[in-house]
């Protein structure tokens, strides 16, 4: 099914069955995707609300150290790589995860292609690469999640509540939700939230990309004769991307 | 019962292909760009909105062409386009201006030295 629609003068629907000349189900999507921008844009304009209202740290770069009175420098935070403990390598670890999802959005996208030519073997092999690369992200954010929660190796000292009272110079490592030893509560709180809130939506995108993959493989599409419930789960897929494309640059650049 | 289709698979349009890697290319690059950025530069308005900018042209990618939107018709262009549009002008309200008017207004101010609590563990 040829999707690309050139827009003749003037036409217009006459009580058809595809509005727009795109079909029910990706029209949905689509509708779909614009309200999960506007979640997502809440969850942003939350962060960068927070954020932009708490204490900046203005002074040197290199002298700077955690603290739960101002606000972190992100890539002092995001500088741990698995197997190279105690070496700073500041966003090179987020850079890989990115990669990763941007290859498997390109995989997603030659799955599609495949399924325009009905060729079933290139797509049941390129879903298959998308379903790859949606674990390697979702195992690389469960690393990045619990070196976050576990910490490094210096303490940060700061006044904490636990069970209700206020503890003084207590050693604090790591994050949980109450507080954490980068900066203040609502930064590890914001991190967990929405890197948490994607990295579900890429779980569930990983879970429609296998039903999606096995209903090609076992030649589904084939007998229906089109390949659009790929085009629709890519479109899902590539949405996933997006949201990553923003969340790396709020969360980890500025 | 089993329907025979007779499936014939159509052969592999190569330019087609070679585009997907090429724009593949394109944001592979904007994001090492990024990266240049981010370590040869200080932060400030100024790399923010060069990030932002870059983020954008990014996104740009992705939903034109990985999504297809910009193969539709107008019609679905402008109704996902034209929404996303009003929330980003409330994304740089909220964000530019209130932000830094609470700010203002709670007497919060930024740090200029580092805090010096922090313990080696033991």
């Amino acid at each position: 099914m040829a999707t690309t629609a050139t827009m003749s003068k003037a036409k217009l629907w006459g009580g058809g069955v595809e509005p727009l000349k795109a079909s029910y189900g990706k029209l949905m999507m689509w509708f779909f995707l614009l309200s999960d921008a506007f979640t997502f844009s809440g969850l942003l304009i939350t962060y960068a609300f927070l954020r932009w209202s708490a204490p900046a740290y203005n002074g040197d770069h290199d002298a700077f150290t955690f603290s739960t009175e101002y606000w972190p420098i992100p890539e002092k935070v995001y500088e741990a790589f698995p197997g190279f403990h105690g070496v700073e390598l500041p966003l090179v670890f987020v850079g890989l995860m990115t990669f990763i999802l941007i290859l498997s959005s390109v995989t997603m996208v030659l799955a599609v292609e495949a399924g325009h030519r009905m060729d079933k073997k290139g797509v049941v092999k390129w879903m298959l690469w998308t379903i790859i690369g949606g674990f390697a992200f979702l195992s690389c954010q469960a690393w990045e999640w619990s070196h976050f929660i576990e910490g490094t190796d210096i303490a940060t000292i700061g006044d904490v509540m636990i069970n209700g009272i206020w503890t003084e110079n207590y050693e604090i490592f790591g994050a949980n939700l109450r507080f954490n030893q980068y900066g203040p509560p609502t930064f590890a709180a914001l991190f967990f939230f929405i890197t948490g809130f994607h990295g579900f939506h890429v779980f569930s995108g990983v879970v429609i990309n296998v039903i999606i993959f096995f209903n090609a493989a076992n030649g589904m599409y084939e007998k229906r004769g089109h390949y659009e419930m790929v085009e629709k789960v890519g479109l899902y897929w590539h949405f996933v991307d997006l949201v990553w494309v923003f969340v790396f640059t709020f969360f980890y650049l500025i | 019962m089993e329907t025979a289709t007779n499936v014939t698979v159509q052969p592999v349009d190569k330019s087609k292909i070679k585009g997907i890697w090429k724009i593949a290319g394109y944001m592979a690059l904007i994001t090492a760009v990024e990266y240049v950025f981010a370590f040869a530069m200080d932060a400030g308005m100024l790399r923010s909105t060069i990030f932002v900018g870059l983020t954008i042209w990014k996104a740009f990618f992705i939903v034109s062409e990985f999504m297809h939107l910009g193969h539709e018709v107008k019609g679905l262009i402008y109704s996902i386009i034209l929404p996303m549009m009003f929330v980003i002008w409330l994304i740089v309200a909220l964000v530019n201006m209130e932000g830094a008017s609470i700010k203002q207004s709670r007497g919060i101010v930024d740090v200029e030295r580092p805090a010096v609590e922090q313990m080696q563990d033991e």
